[in-house]
């Protein structure tokens, strides 16, 4: 996806106050076509405001909002070339799945046959062509996703906003469902912008995030940017887990940072591309899965330090354990257990040594 | 736990069914009484069912309170399913608080203060603007005033548990507001809309306190006919028509019982 593309949809400067309290911020975005966006963070942070807001159901207290060039702030949510997957599913109890999908297709007043036909087409892309004369209250969970999914595509949307589309199905159906909302994105194209509290869902799904946080964007980037460079440490915290460091720089030598901590006396190094200035207080990062356990030589090097393994969680894949170092600080850091049984497996009160490279942590200013 | 019934409890449960319905039983049995004294029974009979029929006083009488309970019914649905949108989907405007509680305000006010204030208010209309003139029109008014009330907390309590996001899902794919309203919204409330409108109606065809307040000549419903012929003594017509009400308000109440049952399922079908 290039960056020349012109923006389907373009949210200016746009804030959303309930009372004194602002549920949107300030927040402007540019989302092209085809992407897979997703709002992401916890709960309060107003990715759902902001979601209805594109929908219509709210309009901004400031700010525009633009699809295709075309200012849609004030169009009511029936004019706009938008459809949205309700979190609840929102499926119509008295009309049957079939007629719940051609629910938009009849408020065009597209003629009969084509309706019909576009309804079948629909109902053989979520695969629920038996279910056509069921009611809403005779399907399962996952399929009156598929039939809200299917009456939210009917009419071609520009756009398809889908609020916490998979938070109702129990975790296995989720992960399949997952696939098969990205291979249904990319076979029709259609611009879809989801919002999520579950940060592996975003992941899997998405070609960019933006990560909100009381109503402001705090990073927007594709998930791997997101994961290997975040940009402060709420965007670390928030994707997967981390250890966080707090550290002071003592020099910097082109790219490359010198730090001391107080969670260890070796000195710490990183890749840093902006200029720092000496004795600066910062975060270094450190991914859980970048650590690895050395032989215990040399443990005045940058970025190798000893400790004590205290707590062992065994997930199957990995296991995560959490050393403790001589100054009471705790890191974690995980193994994958390639061996069924391993020779000599690290154990409670084993005293390891751990190691990682400078260009595998970062150095975050917030 | 045992589920047989003590006897003890058995003779409570007939004592308690006897106080509530017996006498309207032998209310109903003398309806089918051959003699024309109501305490001393004379044998089977239909005869006053007959009777009735060619009362013309009655007959009159009956027509017209079903004229007034339906029209009023009607009005009362309209404006308590307005009343009852208002209250539910406007969680803060200017007036929300006194709306509510005037709104409720009939269900506890005594029917005699009630009819009275009635009176006065269409007393005073009429000589200021010579409307309405006392009869079928200003029991209609009356019969709605306490009606709304009752309907709009039949309504009110249906909607607190409407799904509203389905009416954003009907706009969201192209329909207008007011065809959301009548496609989505109308057929989902629809069996508390008939609830309301049949205990509407039946409170309309029962009254009799209100009525004669703002009643005027002329304009003389069922009940008021019942009252003042048994002031003159209980003749076994009047058992008769009696019968008939009971009668005609039990299936009501039936029927509401079910349309509500139902709707309470369709409830719980939503739910899961």
């Amino acid at each position: 996806m290039s960056l020349e593309q012109t923006p389907i949809v373009e949210i200016q400067n746009v804030s959303k106050q309930f009372g004194s309290l602002y549920a949107v911020d300030d927040i402007s975005l540019s989302i092209y076509p085809g992407e897979f966006f997703s709002l992401l963070g916890a709960s309060g942070c107003g990715k759902t405001t902001l979601l209805r807001m594109l929908a219509g159901f709210e309009t901004p207290t400031t700010g525009r909002i633009f699809i295709d060039g075309q200012d849609i702030t004030d169009l009511p949510p029936y004019k706009r070339p938008i459809n949205m997957m309700f979190q609840s599913y929102a499926l119509f109890p008295h009309m049957s799945v079939a007629d719940n999908i051609a629910f938009g297709l009849r408020q065009e007043k597209m003629p009969k046959a084509e309706r019909d036909q576009r309804v079948e087409e629909m109902m053989q892309l979520v695969q629920i062509s038996k279910l056509a004369k069921r009611k809403p209250h005779q399907l399962s969970g996952g399929q009156r996703q598929r039939v809200a999914l299917a009456r939210a595509l009917a009419k071609h949307p520009k756009i398809l906003l889908l609020d916490e589309p998979l938070g109702a199905l129990d975790k296995k159906l989720r992960e399949q469902t997952q696939f098969e909302l990205v291979n249904l994105q990319e076979r029709l194209g259609i611009t879809f912008i989801v919002v999520t509290h579950d940060q592996e869902e975003a992941m899997t799904m998405s070609s960019r995030i933006a990560l909100l946080r009381e109503g402001r964007i705090v990073q927007v980037d594709a998930p791997r940017r997101l994961y290997e460079y975040p940009n402060c440490r709420y965007s670390a915290d928030f994707i997967g887990s981390i250890n966080l460091l707090d550290a002071e720089v003592i020099s910097q030598d082109e790219d490359l940072v010198t730090l001391k901590t107080d969670a260890f006396e070796q000195p710490l190094q990183v890749y840093h591309g902006q200029p720092l200035i000496a004795e600066m207080d910062v975060t270094v990062a450190i991914r859980p899965e970048k650590i690895r356990v050395v032989n215990s030589s040399g443990t005045h090097n940058a970025n190798t330090i000893e400790g004590v393994i205290k707590e062992i969680a065994y997930l199957g894949d990995v296991s995560i354990y959490h050393v403790e170092l001589p100054s009471g600080k705790r890191i974690q850091f995980t193994q994958s257990n390639i061996q069924a049984l391993a020779e000599q497996p690290l154990t409670w009160e084993d005293k390891v040594c751990l190691s990682w490279q400078a260009d595998s942590c970062n150095l975050l200013l917030e | 736990m045992n589920k047989r019934l003590s006897l003890p409890l058995i003779t409570l449960l007939v004592f308690g069914y006897a106080f509530l319905y017996g006498p309207i039983a032998s209310l109903i049995i003398y309806s089918f009484n051959e003699s024309k004294l109501v305490t001393v029974w004379g044998g089977w009979s239909t005869k006053w069912y007959g009777a009735l029929l060619e009362n013309q006083q009655i007959l009159d009488a009956a027509w017209l309170s079903i004229k007034i309970a339906t029209v009023s019914a009607t009005f009362a649905v309209i404006i308590g399913t307005l009343a009852a949108l208002a209250l539910v989907k406007f969680k803060r405007f200017r007036g929300r608080g006194s709306l509510s509680l005037m709104l409720a305000a009939p269900l506890v006010m005594p029917e005699v203060i009630l009819g009275l204030s009635l009176l006065l208010l269409f007393v005073s209309m009429e000589e200021l603007l010579g409307w309405p003139a006392r009869g079928q029109t200003t029991i209609i008014l009356a019969h709605m005033t306490f009606a709304i009330a009752y309907v709009t907390v039949v309504i009110r309590s249906r909607l607190a548990h409407f799904d509203f996001s389905l009416e954003e899902a009907a706009m969201d794919l192209g329909a207008h507001p007011v065809k959301t309203f009548f496609w989505i919204t109308l057929p989902l409330i629809a069996p508390a809309l008939v609830a309301g409108w049949l205990l509407a109606f039946t409170l309309s065809l029962d009254d009799l306190v209100v009525a004669s307040f703002v009643s005027g000549p002329g304009a003389t419903t069922l009940p008021m006919v019942v009252y003042s012929s048994v002031r003159l003594g209980v003749s076994p017509e009047i058992n008769a028509l009696a019968t008939i009400i009971v009668g005609l308000v039990s299936l009501a109440v039936l029927i509401a019982g079910l349309v509500m049952y139902r709707q309470e399922k369709q409830r719980l079908r939503e739910m899961n």
